[in-house]
């Protein structure tokens, strides 16, 4: 399918259907990232927004994490920070761009800001939803075991929570790179965004062009990660195992059908957005 | 109750049956009374007890194995392999809980169970989920264990026939009070003979009397 819509495209302005001052052929875009490429530029600036993606993702996925730990697994810390969280959580994290702007300049440290705050909601929000929603059943069978302290974060908690924590971190790395994008866009001397507003000043359309594709590779690479992740780490799971005759995601609740539904998708189904 | 005995607990649902078996575990604590486990009064959950629920509780991210070496601190391969073998599930031990039938969940937690040697073992309805025949196949797999470990056994249950089939004693509960307490003096193992028709037709009327008391329209008559 993309394969087709880059023929069609090429096609519409080879012959002139669409202006080359609207939108530059596939061959012209890749003709502008063949020569910027040749001059280390290009891998520059893709290293520099895949650092401050990475970085800024480090970070508020870590605190995230962190807090969704301690919220889920204490009431106490929950009814005292959760509430807050929630508050901030509804205010858009990029309407914070002046203030960004006015606290720590317009270097690095406020493009990784934003980052953080974009990534820390979701991996948040799902982690708490993650460890909330372990069978109690489980639990019960671990006090009857005698599986404490760390033995229980290890093979009860943490396990019963990552088919959440993993689709928090799936929605976090799209917020990343669109967070990235923004701040990039706003103020940068380096990265991609810096290369699309600054080829725009010259009206050099294919390199704008090829910044946006460029957003687009690295939003399914990091989505293509993750997915991974899932499929190996989730791997028990009927519901993410890989049917490997048929290449799909097949659920084998028919052949797992049994008692109750212990196996059936411990997250409980839902998905929690940032 | 002795230890080494099979005991089974029958009772109508909301009886108080699991509740008993929950203070026998350590897993609530009374409201009054007490309960004694070897002299010593039951304070949190025995180092000796271990309990089967209905639902197999088995971590679904764990392999049968893992799940079996888990709840005893990490024991050696070899051994939870044996354990799962006394279940006859040797040649399942790497596969995940979500592909096993409900009966072989069922056997991975009562290998689980026997891994760490239990004085106690606490079932809880652990057969009410599984079709007749895997029950039956249970039954006898957890009849012989017994036997061959010696290990004290309280059985809670809805089916009458299931407790006489193993227990040395039925105790039928009774809006939280013993309304009968029967020692079945049968040979093992059980054939579902004449006598063995017996013990069961006694429990049976005893559950069902009183519900006719509560409930004087209906008037049946019960004969044995």
């Amino acid at each position: 399918m993309p394969a087709a819509i880059l023929v069609a495209w090429q096609l519409l302005g080879h012959y002139g259907a669409v202006s080359s001052r609207t939108l530059p052929t596939p061959l012209k875009v890749a003709e502008a990232g063949i020569q910027l490429a040749r001059t280390g530029e290009l891998l520059r600036y893709i290293w520099s927004s895949t650092q401050r993606a990475l970085l800024g993702f480090l970070i508020g996925g870590g605190i995230g994490f962190a807090l969704g730990l301690l919220n889920g697994l204490s009431h106490s810390a929950n009814r005292l920070l959760d509430s807050t969280i929630q508050m901030v959580r509804n205010v858009p994290h990029l309407a914070l761009i002046p203030l960004v702007i006015l606290w720590f300049g317009i270097g690095e440290t406020a493009k990784v800001f934003l980052v953080v705050l974009g990534v820390f909601f979701p991996i948040y929000l799902n982690t708490l939803h993650g460890i909330r929603s372990i069978d109690p059943g489980l639990l019960e069978m671990a006090r009857v075991y005698k599986i404490r302290g760390a033995a229980l974060y290890r093979h009860v908690v943490l396990p019963g929570a990552l088919a959440s924590i993993l689709v928090g971190v799936r929605y976090a790395l799209g917020l990343m790179w669109l967070t990235l994008i923004v701040s990039e866009t706003i103020s940068a001397n380096s990265g991609i965004g810096y290369m699309a507003m600054n080829a725009r000043e010259f009206m050099r359309l294919d390199i704008v062009v090829l910044a946006i594709l460029l957003y687009a590779a690295l939003g399914k690479l990091s989505d293509l990660a993750a997915k991974a992740l899932e499929e190996r780490l989730l791997q028990w799971n009927p519901n993410y195992a890989v049917d490997r005759k048929g290449g799909g995601r097949r659920g084998r609740r028919a052949e797992a059908g049994g008692i109750r539904s212990e196996a059936a998708d411990p997250a409980g189904g839902k998905v929690v957005r940032g | 109750m002795p230890a080494g005995q099979f005991v089974a607990i029958v009772g109508r649902s909301g009886c108080g049956k699991s509740t008993l078996l929950r203070l026998i575990a350590g897993l609530d604590a009374p409201s009054s009374g007490s309960v004694s486990l070897d002299g010593e009064p039951v304070a949190g959950i025995g180092d000796r007890t271990r309990m089967l629920f209905q639902d197999a509780r088995l971590l679904p991210w764990k392999s049968a194995l893992d799940n079996v070496r888990v709840a005893s601190g990490g024991t050696d391969r070899a051994q939870a392999q044996r354990a799962l073998e006394q279940v006859g599930l040797g040649d399942r031990a790497d596969e995940w809980p979500g592909v096993l039938s409900g009966g072989q969940r069922q056997r991975v937690a009562l290998a689980r169970a026997l891994g760490g040697q239990p004085g106690l073992l606490l079932l809880d309805e652990p057969l009410g989920a599984l079709d007749a025949l895997t029950r039956i196949e249970m039954q006898q797999l957890i009849e012989r264990l017994w036997r061959e470990q010696g290990f004290t056994a309280v059985l809670v249950t809805h089916d009458v026939s299931e407790a006489v089939a193993l227990a040395d004693r039925v105790i039928l509960i009774e809006e939280g009070r013993i309304g009968l307490d029967l020692d079945i003096r049968l040979d093992r193992p059980r054939e579902h003979d004449s006598s063995f028709a017996h013990y069961e037709r006694t429990i049976l009327d005893r559950i069902l009397e009183r519900d006719a008391e509560a409930d004087r329209r209906r008037e049946q008559v019960y004969t044995i």
